[in-house]
């Protein structure tokens, strides 16, 4: 007699599972970042147009977010305003990585857009990228004080994200060590 | 107009499907024969209607209507006419449409031929298959309307998808829905039956021309949609467990199984509660498969727009129609145990070891399928799946199914006799190891370790299959139908095996880099590129090379490969150009622009590859064959 | 949230679907054991953005960069281990289409296994009853049954 149940509870733990399923769809598309509580890694590219390079080692001690973005790619326009109001507030220093881009393309439209960056660094190959686990534009990671990756975003930058997911991990401390510019 | 008629009209299909179901099963259940009477009527007016529905899409897609979304999603006034008609199935709104038609097909079409059917029984059976049309039909109106107006209407439409703008794939969703919804058949019968409490030989024999022919639509359903892919997603690559692919692989295992029990319980009044189970399983799979596609559940090249409220209301009805069908089972199958015997080498013992090692095939594949959901449920992490696990996993049961297959093909029913049978046995295995050896050795070169028993099994499948009715010709006995079909399908299979084992085994592949004039070797084959030129199509321009291929010298032909770009979507296809021929394609796409007028092109030589297809038409045919022997169309003895 | 997420789901699917445009690698290794190596791996490696391809078929940025990572850490004499961990530590356990054997996927690549002798089991289990039953009964088996 009992197996004859067999079939009706191994389908009943399958609905389980594929309601779980449904219910977690919407973030389904996002895979975890692998550097989550890993040291950022090093890099040094150069500097959007101009004849200089530049360090990430000059990050040290201070919290700051790398933005992985490209003028090819459309949801950077719609995060666009988004980080520009995030540079005002002061609260975080934006890096902005250029990612397998044009410079000439890039420059325009921070001109035209508005530069949120402190600094914009171009890898032009998407060798660095690589390092970070990029796969993906836009992509912010979030990095603190000691150098350890502790958040990554991918997606458009939102209000709701920037609320939920960065400015809830930023330390209570008043102002953060000086903008970079 | 004609989009609101067809809305109408869905909604009167519903109703009709009420009908259908309720005077379908409460009819017998309260034995009056006048409610009873209802069912087949209902039936009629549920085809017809959804017949308008569909129509009224099709002609709103002809005429260019844009004032329908989901005409203006999925096409284009420069469409071509082929196009725009199967532009119907080409997005999930209108391909549901089509299974809801496809469903009341085939109810209609068990409604005709059912005159040998006690009518309470048939009547259940209509039943049952109008709860499924209910599910289908409310769903499509609830969550997935087709005729849903856009306002302000579009000039003009964003085109179909330029991937299903082919012949192929045009026909791919009809006969692959054709098959799972000819399973839901199998699975009224089941339901029908357990109702009734009765299940015996007669039942068998009705439910089995019916689950054939569906696994017939199903096979070809499958092997369109791998051609497909082999010659217009560009690079040559047949079958890739994707999740879509998956989820209409598994139903065609379980399916298999269920023929082959279904033969048991024919013959012998055996294995009754495995076809049950086997019947509800089915469909299950086919439902779910429905689930896996639309509720976003799964990141899939194939996902239609994803949603997760859709996904909600199909695992309602899977929760209520299978959940509902498994209460039966628990509820009937006990009562159902034969108390007839067999022997370790019968038939009945090869085809339960058969059935068996195909439903571990699909729970694998279930397993791999779905490991990447049970993991993020579970909170493991996000988990990953590729051929490097579905390709040794499905090997594991497979193969020694292949080897039970070729030798259960000479054992006879209950007593089994294979010693008597040694002989033939033996030969054909000896015959098959022979062929192998030829082939590694002395046809091709590079043979991996797998090689020699995918050609032994295949070999010695085709001539298994070919000794039982090759003997009763000599002994001029009669050879049905259903027996030849069965040799049909049989060698098919081991044909499909032998040709797989080639293509894995030896295909070339070499990525070249060529400027006009320029020429790339692979084996024996020389592709030089001899020109470029830019042509334009309906709806589309694009760059045409043009490829002259030589073996060791001699002219194999000139190929055209192609690179698409589609004006509206402005997407960019790859077609490919292949020289097909029996003993193996020649294969060559376009890649990329690589600068300084070289570009990048693919260049195949595939061996044997279209018998893979090829034998999954004539398995195909096997079984309708087989389905159509008179002794399925003999009226029972009540 | 979820707004954003379905026409990123959208956008991937266009993407993924738009992707019949070939990944075509024409640069060969000098090396012919490197560049069989070559091959293996970028068939094992998932591409990111399409997700279900490899990066040897798939025809976006990505994938080629991570292609040239791989044919930078080949000729700089690493070991395929090396090579599959260096971008298992970039980019988690998903761009390893065959999951790393490890105690949170054992499940994954145990069950076939448990299901095939599950499945031997049972069959024996019916087969030595039902041939209990044929050693005492003497009918034929074109016999009706009930």
């Amino acid at each position: 007699m009992n197996r004859y149940l067999l079939p009706g509870g191994v389908f009943l733990l399958l609905v389980i599972v594929l309601y779980i399923g449904i219910q977690r769809a919407p973030q389904k598309t996002v895979i975890p970042s692998a550097l989550l509580g890993k040291p950022a890694p090093q890099f040094t590219l150069p500097v959007l147009g101009r004849n200089e390079s530049f360090s990430s080692t000059s990050l040290a001690g201070r919290w700051h977010a790398i933005n992985v973005w490209g003028t090819w790619c459309p949801e950077c326009r719609v995060e666009h305003d988004m980080l520009l109001r995030i540079a005002d507030s002061g609260e975080l220093p934006l890096i902005g990585f250029n990612w397998k881009d044009d410079d000439a393309a890039a420059l325009d439209w921070l001109a035209q857009l508005g530069n949120p960056y402190s600094v914009v660094v171009a890898d032009r190959e998407g060798r660095a990228a690589i390092n970070w686990g990029v796969y993906g534009a836009p992509e912010t990671f979030l990095i603190n004080d000691r150098g350890i990756v502790v958040h990554k975003h991918v997606g458009a930058m939102t209000q709701e994200v920037w609320e939920r997911e960065f400015r809830a991990r930023l330390p209570r401390t008043a102002a953060l060590p000086g903008a970079l510019k | 107009m004609i989009a609101e008629l067809g809305h109408f009209a869905l909604i009167l299909a519903l109703l009709a499907a009420v009908m259908q179901a309720a005077f379908g099963l409460i009819g017998p259940a309260v034995d009056k024969p006048a409610l009873t009477a209802v069912v087949r009527p209902a039936t009629s007016a549920q085809f017809v209607l959804v017949t308008i529905s569909l129509g009224a899409l099709v002609w709103a897609f002809v005429q260019n209507d844009f004032s329908v979304e989901y005409v203006a999603s999925n096409s284009n006034s420069a469409l071509p006419l082929l196009y725009r008609v199967s532009a119907v199935w080409g997005a999930h709104e209108g391909s549901l449409l089509l299974w809801a038609w496809i469903l009341a097909g085939w109810t209609l079409a068990v409604s005709w031929r059912s005159g040998g059917l006690p009518e309470g029984f048939a009547a259940r059976v209509l039943g049952i298959l109008g709860l499924v049309s209910i599910g289908f039909l409310l769903f499509t109106l609830a969550t997935s309307n087709p005729f849903a107006r856009l306002e302000p209407a579009v000039p003009d439409g964003r085109d179909l998808n330029p991937l299903l703008q082919d012949p192929a794939l045009a026909a791919h969703p009809p006969m692959l829905y054709a098959g799972y919804v000819g399973l839901s058949v199998a699975f009224a019968f089941a339901c029908a039956a357990m109702i009734e409490g009765r299940l015996d030989q007669t039942w068998a024999r009705w439910t089995r021309p019916w689950t054939t022919v569906a696994w017939a639509f199903l096979t070809v359903g499958i092997a369109l949609g791998s051609w497909w892919a082999y010659y217009e997603l560009g690079w040559g690559g047949y079958w890739f467990w994707d999740p879509v692919e998956n989820a209409s692989f598994m139903p065609w295992l379980i399916a298999t199984a269920l023929i082959h029990s279904l033969a048991v319980t024919e013959k012998r009044g055996l294995f009754k509660s495995w076809t049950l189970l086997l019947a509800i399983l089915a469909f299950s799979l086919s439902l779910l498969g429905t689930f896996l596609v639309r509720s976003g559940v799964l990141v899939s090249v194939h996902s239609f727009a994803a949603d997760p409220a859709r996904g909600m209301f199909i695992l309602i009805f899977l929760v209520m129609i299978i959940g509902g069908a498994l209460t039966l089972y628990a509820w009937r199958a006990p009562l159902l145990r034969s108390e007839a015997g067999f022997e370790f080498t019968s038939r009945e013992s090869f085809l339960l070891f058969n059935n068996i090692l195909l439903v571990v095939a699909a729970a694998v594949i279930f397993a791999g399928t779905m490991a990447p959901l049970i993991s993020d449920a579970l909170g493991l992490g996000t988990l990953s799946v590729g051929r490097q696990y579905f390709d040794p996993v499905f090997l594991l049961p497979t193969l020694p199914l292949l080897a039970l297959a070729a030798v259960g093909l000479h054992s006879g029913w209950k007593r089994g006799r294979v010693s008597d049978r040694r002989a033939a046995i033996l030969w054909t295995l000896l015959a098959a190891v022979l062929v192998t050896l030829l082939l590694v050795l002395g046809v091709w070169e590079g043979a991996k370790i797998l090689t020699p028993v995918g050609f032994a099994l295949g070999v010695w499948l085709i001539l298994s299959s070919l000794v039982d009715p090759i003997d009763r010709w000599r002994r001029k006995l009669t050879l049905t139908p259903a027996l030849l079909g069965m040799a049909l399908a049989h060698a098919s299979l081991g044909v499909f095996v032998v040709s797989i084992t080639a293509v894995e085994t030896y295909t070339r592949e070499r990525d070249l880099a060529l400027a006009v004039g320029e020429a790339g070797q692979v084996g024996e084959f020389e592709y030089r590129l001899t020109g470029l030129s830019g042509v334009e199509g309906p709806n589309y321009d694009a760059l045409r090379g043009e490829v002259v291929v030589t073996e060791g010298g001699k002219p194999v032909g000139v190929l055209y490969p192609e690179k698409r770009n589609y004006w509206v979507q402005r997407q960019v296809m790859t077609e490919a150009g292949i020289d097909m021929q029996w003993t193996r394609d020649v294969f060559v796409a376009l890649g990329e622009d690589l600068g300084a007028g070289r570009w990048s092109v693919r260049a195949q030589v595939r061996p044997l590859i279209n018998y893979v297809w090829f034998a999954a038409v004539l398995m195909a045919l096997g079984g309708i064959w087989a389905a159509c022997d008179r002794r399925y169309r003999r009226e029972p003895r009540a | 949230m979820m707004r954003w997420a379905r026409g990123f789901l959208a956008g991937v699917v266009v993407l993924v679907l738009s992707g019949s445009a070939l990944a075509i690698d024409p640069i060969e290794l000098a090396d012919p054991a490197l560049q069989e190596r070559y091959r293996e791996l970028t068939h094992e490696l998932r591409c990111m953005q399409c997700q279900n391809q490899s990066i040897a078929d798939s025809p976006v940025g990505l994938a080629g960069d991570l292609r040239r990572e791989v044919r930078e850490l080949l000729e700089a004499g690493k070991t395929d281990a090396e090579i599959r961990e260096h971008l298992r530590a970039r980019y988690g356990d998903f761009i390893l289409f065959r999951p790393v054997f490890n105690w949170r996927n054992a499940w994954l690549w145990v069950t076939p296994v448990i299901l095939l002798l599950l499945g031997l089991a049972v069959a024996m289990r019916v087969i030595r009853q039902r041939a209990r039953l044929a050693a005492t009964d003497t009918s034929s088996p074109d016999d009706p049954v009930a």
